[in-house]
């Protein structure tokens, strides 16, 4: 049997090679990119200005690719954890929809597990099974039941976005594009752990908004925390970022998250403000809910309250993220990872 | 002037002296060396200027003048695909040497699945071996690349855990079973896990339930 490809996550270019190869006119290339990115509909039969030969044509060799979440959990506070089941048999993956008072956002995967294995995250502890298509990434926002009330993305989710680059790419371009959903890149954000090639095209050929996960200014100590220090060190993440003009509107901004004891001194903060010298960024210190087994406890409130302060007075923008959805372990990874269905094969 | 990362990400050219298949799917590849290195660091390979150089840790000694570079042959990849095909005398471009997974002279096991063996290959053949244990687990008899060289140095230190095979000096299994049953997992020394990312998180947590401080794990993925 033939499989299908994917209408969904397409960019207009795409969808103009597409209506070239299946013979019909090119402005049907823009109205494909109407139904699918700003119209709610879940079938090619219903993009009804097409011709009934032009939907023959698309569904003969085409799904479109809007797919439901099999699963949600809503937290007390109203943060919803949707679960995404992804082209890759019995792999999931998760989106975390977080209402506020003004701002509605939601954290995307990019990838279905990761392969960066950084110690205090839950994702890594399924290893990687695979990168998500930009379809599968569009879908998490095409398929969100409140997706008219989002006004924020963040690629937070599942998986690390610069090391599925290609996707990433195609995803923002459908995010951002007057064809496509026509969101302000300045309401979405990519995280990091910085992969510096992919850091470089995001940077060049992106104007969204850009989030590293740094956690610690110490080069040994981030080694332990994140194995990605040993190939693209922090310090040349920094230098990169300190060269490139983000201009008045593009923000970078530096996760921290908060580890009892290990991270959260007066030396760190010093560190900190040593190494951020010259970068006008923000800081997000995040608290750390415990995953299984892990060897790292989490800050308490006021150490993080005076560590915040602490950076403040030394002039760094510095915000503690509100923990949300703890009811339903919205750390990204519980959810997929009970999901799971273990790998048959092993390989060590 | 040039910036750092310029001049780090900078391409040099080199000529391919040898490409070999060493095991079903796995090719050790070989250049003249262009710039000196560290055991256990990394360089980036490409076969055109216009693709991203994939990274590869060096698997020679740091006074050898060929440089060796093990590599999976990834159907679905870019550059390995290329790579298996190149012939001796065929131009490829490599980066500077870059990384930090790297060893002194200090007790240390070394832990490795599948090709995440290099960058030991690169410490034994620069001359560090004393106080150090090796554990290399892969499926097949044929998994345990360059054991020629590391059996004779490190003897009863250098462990082969095969999970498909069965054989003479073997430990049938897999290595996280080994470690798991293992006695007296020394806590005075550092631990280097290099590999797959699931073999790497795997094993991390695997020490750490065993009481290994998490301080005292080096970890370096391939991705």
């Amino acid at each position: 049997m033939m499989v299908k490809d994917i209408l969904l996550g397409k960019t207009l270019e795409e969808l103009i090679q597409i209506a070239a190869d299946l013979k019909l006119p090119k402005f049907t290339a823009k109205q494909i990119a109407d139904w699918l990115y700003k119209k709610d509909i879940t079938s090619i039969d219903e993009m009804s200005n097409l011709s009934i030969k032009a939907r023959t044509a698309l569904n003969e060799k085409f799904d479109i690719g809007i797919i439901a979440s099999t699963k949600v959990q809503e937290s007390v506070d109203g943060t919803k954890k949707y679960l995404y089941p992804t082209n890759l048999a019995h792999k999931f993956i998760e989106t975390a929809y977080i209402p506020d008072k003004k701002r509605n956002t939601l954290c995307v995967s990019s990838q279905v597990g990761c392969k960066m294995g950084c110690l205090f995250c839950m994702t890594g502890k399924q290893g990687f099974q695979g990168q998500l298509s930009s379809g599968e990434i569009i879908n998490q926002i095409r398929s969100l039941p409140e997706r008219e009330n989002l006004t924020n993305i963040v690629y937070m989710g599942m998986g690390e976005p610069l090391d599925n680059v290609p996707e990433l790419m195609k995803s923002l371009e459908i995010l951002t594009s007057d064809y496509g959903m026509a969101m302000s890149p300045r309401r979405i954000t990519v995280s990091t752990i910085g992969i510096i090639p992919g850091m470089i095209e995001f940077l060049n050929h992106s104007e969204c908004h850009l989030a590293v996960s740094l956690h610690t200014p110490f080069e040994d100590e981030r080694k332990r925390l994140m194995p990605v220090q040993n190939v693209y060190p922090i310090k040349d993440v920094l230098q990169i970022i300190r060269d490139f003009d983000f201009g008045l509107q593009r923000r970078i901004s530096f996760e921290y998250i908060m580890f009892k004891g290990i991270n959260d001194t007066p030396a760190h903060v010093k560190e900190l403000c040593k190494i951020l010298d010259g970068i006008k960024c923000r800081i997000n210190l995040i608290r750390f809910h415990p995953i299984p087994d892990t060897p790292l406890d989490g800050s308490d409130d006021a150490t993080m309250e005076n560590f915040k302060e602490q950076l403040t007075k030394k002039g760094i923008t510095t915000t503690i993220r509100k923990s949300r959805g703890l009811d339903i372990f919205a750390a990204c990874g519980l959810l997929s990872t009970k999901e799971l269905v273990k790998r048959q094969e092993e390989d060590f | 002037m040039e910036s750092q990362t310029e001049q780090k990400n900078k391409l040099s050219t080199t000529i391919v002296l040898e490409n070999k298949a060493i095991a079903p799917g796995v090719f050790v590849l070989k250049y003249k060396r262009v710039k000196n290195f560290t055991a256990g660091q990394y360089i980036g390979l490409t076969t055109d200027l216009s693709v991203t150089p994939r990274l590869y840790t060096i698997a020679s000694g740091e006074n050898d003048e060929i440089v060796q570079v093990l590599y999976n042959l990834k159907d679905d990849g870019w550059l390995t695909p290329r790579l298996s095909e190149i012939k001796p005398g065929s131009e490829l471009y490599v980066t500077n040497p870059d990384g930090d997974f790297i060893d002194d002279k200090s007790p240390a096991w070394w832990i490795a699945s599948g090709t995440g063996i290099a960058p030991y290959s690169a410490m034994l053949r620069s001359g560090l071996h004393k106080n150090k244990t090796l554990i290399h687990g892969g499926r097949y008899k044929h998994s345990f690349y360059f054991e020629n060289e590391f059996i004779p140095v490190l003897k009863d230190n250098y462990i082969r855990c095969c999970s498909q095979d069965k054989g003479e000096g073997l430990y049938h299994g897999r290595l996280t079973r080994y470690l798991q049953d293992v006695e007296n997992l020394p806590s005075d020394c550092r631990y280097y896990l290099c590999g797959s990312p699931e073999m790497v998180v795997e094993v991390r947590d695997l020490l750490i339930k065993r009481g290994v401080e998490y301080q005292r794990i080096v970890a370096e993925i391939y991705f």
